[in-house]
C-alpha cells in the first residue's frame, strides 16, 4: 500500500513539475505576439527613464492642449452626441467658465473634454472651490481619489474625481479637482511633512480614500478625524508604497 | 504591570459593559476582512473596517507592466466579475491610444460582460443565502451558476479569471454555435432564477431578519457616495450603463431597478432584478449584433500612449468601478488608480451597524454586496 501510494505522489510531482511549462509556453504563443517582445522592450525604455523625465520641466500646462483634441474626436464617434465643431464641449466648457469667473486665476482649467473637466487648484484655495462646487455646482460625491507621486518634479498630486447622483445634467459629468504638496523626500510615516487640506468635511465620501492616499503615498489630510492606515499591514515600516522610489522586487 | 511594558503598548481603561469582538480577518461571516466591533450585550455599539488582508498591491504592480501585460493581473481582485473590472481598464486605454473598437466586438464584450455579472451575483447570492441559513439557497444558485460558467468557458476557455477583453476588442471570436447555445442556456437560466421568489425573497424568514435592519436613508447614500445596488435600494436611480452609456447600452432595451426603503430587503432583490435585466441585455444584443466582423483591431506590439489621462467607469457586479489612467508617453501607464463598488460602499458599514442586533450583523454584511477582495486591490 504504502509503496504504491510513494510511486503515485512521485508521478504526480512530475506531472506538477512538468505542467507549468508546458501551459507557460502555451499561453504565450496563443495570447498573441504583442507581450513576449514587449517585455524586452520594456526594460530597454526603464533605463532610459531619466532621459526622458528630466526634459519637460514645465509641470502643468503643457500637456493640456494636446489632450484637448486628441481624445475629443474619438469621443464624438463612440457616443454619437452632436458635437460638430472642433469646439470644447459647451456643457463642460459653461461649468468650467463658472468657477473660473468666480475664482479667477485660483482655478486653472487643465483639461476639458467630452464628460470630463479638470481643474487644478493650489492647497489654500481646495476648500473654498470645493464647497463651490458643492453648493453651487451640485456635485455631491466623490468617487475616488488617487495620489499621484511626480519625483522629478518634487510634488505629489493628489485628485479628487467628483460626481453628481442629484442632478441629472451632471450624471454624466466627473470634474477632477486636483491639488499638490511639496513632496518629503524621507516621508516619517504617519508624521509627514507632506500635508494637505482634508475635504472630509465637505465631501464625506472622501473619509476612506483619504486615508488610502494617506498610507499610499505618505499625505497627511489636515483635518481629517481618522488618519489611520486602513489597507496596509499595522506594522509596515517602510516608505510608502505607491511612491515612485519604492520599487517591486526584481524590478 | 504597566511599568513593565515597553514603551510602545498601552493599556486601555475598559468600559466593563462594552466588549470588542473582532470579527474576522478569517472569519467566515465577514470574508476577508476583519470588522472590530464592540458589543453591549447583543447591540453593537460601534464597528472600525478593517480592510487590507487580501491586499496585493494591484495599482502598483500595473505601474510596471504594459497596457497588455497588465490585463491578466487587474481582473484579480474579482475573478467571478473579471471582464467587468478590465471593461473600463480597456476603455482608458482604448482612450489613451486611440483606438476604435469594432462593431461586433462591442457586442461580444456587452454580452460577455452580462454573464460575468450574473456569475458574479449567483455566487454573491450563495454566500448570503447561507449566512442567514438558507442552505438551499446555497445550492440552487451554486448550480444554476455553472450554466453561465459553461458559456463562458466556451468563449473564453476558462471558467473565471477569463482575461478576455483587451484594450481594442477581445481576445477571440465567439465560437460557431454560440447563438443558439447561449439563447438555450439563458432562457433556462432566467426560467430559474424567477423560482427563487418563491424559495428565498418571499421567504418569511429573510424578511423577518433583513427587513427594518441597517436602514441607509436617501440622502445619507448620496452623501457617502455608495454605488450599485446599495444607492437603487435607497431610492437614488443611478446605473452607469444607463447615465453614461459605453460601447453599445444606449442601443439595447433593459431598465434599472430602483427600490425606496433601504434596508436589507430592498437591497436583497437589486442584484437579483438586474440578472432578470442582464437576461434581457444578453437576448437583444445576441439579436442586433452584427453576425461577422473583425472583434479586435490590431496593436502595435509595445503601444504608447501621450501625456494623457482618461478616467472612464462601468457598472460592474457592485456598482460604478472606474479606472484612472495616466500615460506619460511610456508603454507602462505611470499610474493606474481602480476605484471600486466595493471599497466606495464600505464607508456605510459602521453606520449600518450601529445599533443593530450582532445577529443581524451577516445580514447588513453581505446586503452590500461587498466583495472584500475587490476592495482591498
Amino acid at each position: 500500500m504504502s509503496s504504491s501510494d510513494t510511486t503515485e505522489t512521485k508521478d504526480t510531482k512530475k506531472k506538477r513539475t512538468r505542467k507549468p511549462r508546458t501551459t507557460k509556453s502555451k499561453t504565450k504563443k496563443s495570447e498573441e505576439p504583442t507581450p513576449a517582445p514587449a517585455e524586452t522592450t520594456t526594460t530597454e525604455i526603464s533605463t532610459t527613464v531619466p532621459d526622458e523625465t528630466s526634459a519637460p520641466a514645465e509641470p502643468e500646462p503643457a500637456p493640456a492642449p494636446v489632450e484637448e483634441i486628441a481624445p475629443e474626436t474619438e469621443e464624438k464617434v463612440e457616443t454619437g452626441d452632436v458635437v460638430p465643431q472642433v469646439d470644447l464641449p459647451k456643457f463642460e466648457k459653461s461649468l468650467a467658465d463658472k468657477i473660473t469667473q468666480k475664482f479667477g486665476s485660483k482655478a486653472e482649467v487643465a483639461y476639458i473634454k467630452q464628460d470630463r473637466i479638470r481643474i487644478n487648484v493650489k492647497k489654500e484655495d481646495i476648500k473654498d472651490i470645493a464647497s463651490y462646487i458643492r453648493d453651487e455646482l451640485n456635485f455631491d460625491h466623490a468617487e475616488s481619489v488617487s495620489g499621484v507621486d511626480y519625483p522629478d518634479e518634487n510634488k505629489i498630486e493628489v485628485v479628487y474625481h467628483l460626481g453628481s447622483y442629484t442632478d441629472p445634467d451632471l450624471s454624466k459629468q466627473i470634474l477632477a479637482l486636483a491639488t499638490s504638496a511639496p513632496r518629503e523626500a524621507d516621508p516619517n510615516p504617519g508624521r509627514d511633512s507632506t500635508r494637505l487640506p482634508s475635504l472630509r468635511e465637505i465631501f464625506y465620501s472622501v473619509e476612506f480614500h483619504e486615508r488610502e492616499c494617506f498610507e499610499m503615498l505618505g499625505v497627511y489630510f489636515d483635518d481629517h478625524p481618522d488618519n489611520r492606515r486602513l489597507l496596509l499591514p499595522e506594522d509596515w515600516a517602510d516608505i510608502p508604497p505607491l511612491r515612485k522610489d519604492f520599487s517591486i522586487k526584481g524590478r | 504591570m504597566t511599568a513593565q511594558l515597553p514603551p510602545g503598548l498601552q493599556l486601555e481603561k475598559v468600559d466593563e459593559r462594552i466588549m470588542t469582538l473582532n470579527v474576522g480577518p478569517q472569519h467566515p461571516g465577514s470574508g476577508h476582512m476583519r470588522l472590530i466591533i464592540q458589543v453591549d450585550g447583543d447591540y453593537i455599539v460601534a464597528c472600525d473596517p478593517d480592510p487590507g488582508y487580501v491586499h496585493r498591491g494591484e495599482e502598483k504592480m500595473a505601474e510596471y507592466r504594459n497596457y497588455i501585460t497588465n490585463i491578466p493581473h487587474l481582473e484579480r481582485p474579482v475573478i467571478h466579475d473579471s471582464c467587468n473590472i478590465l471593461y473600463p481598464y480597456c476603455l482608458a486605454v482604448e482612450e489613451i491610444l486611440g483606438l476604435e473598437v469594432p462593431e461586433r466586438a462591442k457586442y461580444v464584450r456587452v454580452i460577455a460582460s452580462e454573464l460575468n455579472r450574473c456569475v458574479y451575483t449567483m455566487y454573491w447570492l450563495a454566500i448570503y443565502g447561507i449566512f442567514l441559513g438558507h442552505s438551499t439557497m446555497f445550492m440552487w444558485p451554486t448550480g444554476d451558476r455553472e450554466l453561465l460558467i459553461d458559456l463562458l468557458e466556451k468563449i473564453t476557455g476558462a471558467r473565471v479569471t477569463h482575461a478576455y477583453f483587451v484594450p481594442g476588442g477581445v481576445r477571440n471570436d465567439l465560437p460557431a454555435n454560440f447563438e443558439d447555445v447561449c439563447l438555450r442556456q439563458v432562457n433556462y437560466f432566467e426560467k430559474r432564477i424567477k423560482e427563487y421568489a418563491d424559495i428565498f425573497y418571499d421567504n418569511p424568514i429573510l424578511i423577518s431578519r433583513t427587513e427594518n435592519t441597517g436602514i441607509l436613508s436617501r440622502q445619507d447614500a448620496i452623501r457617502l457616495g455608495t454605488t450599485g445596488s446599495v444607492l437603487r435600494a435607497s431610492g437614488v436611480d443611478f446605473d452607469i450603463r444607463k447615465k453614461e452609456p459605453y460601447d453599445v447600452y444606449e442601443n439595447l432595451d433593459f431598465q434599472t431597478n430602483v427600490l425606496q426603503s433601504g434596508d436589507s430587503y430592498a437591497r436583497s432583490p437589486i442584484p437579483w432584478l438586474d440578472m432578470l435585466e442582464s437576461c434581457r441585455i444578453i437576448r437583444d444584443a445576441l439579436k442586433k449584433m452584427p453576425k461577422s466582423g473583425a472583434v479586435r483591431v490590431k496593436l502595435k506590439p509595445n503601444p504608447k500612449g501621450g501625456d494623457v489621462e482618461v478616467y472612464r467607469r462601468v457598472e460592474s457586479g457592485r456598482g460604478a468601478l472606474g479606472m484612472h489612467v495616466i500615460s506619460k508617453s511610456k508603454p507602462e501607464p505611470y499610474r493606474v488608480k481602480i476605484s471600486v463598488g466595493s471599497f466606495r460602499n464600505l464607508i456605510c458599514m459602521p453606520y449600518l451597524l450601529r445599533g443593530e442586533k450582532l445577529g443581524n450583523m451577516p445580514a447588513v454584511y453581505w446586503s452590500l454586496n461587498y466583495w472584500p477582495v475587490e476592495a482591498d486591490r
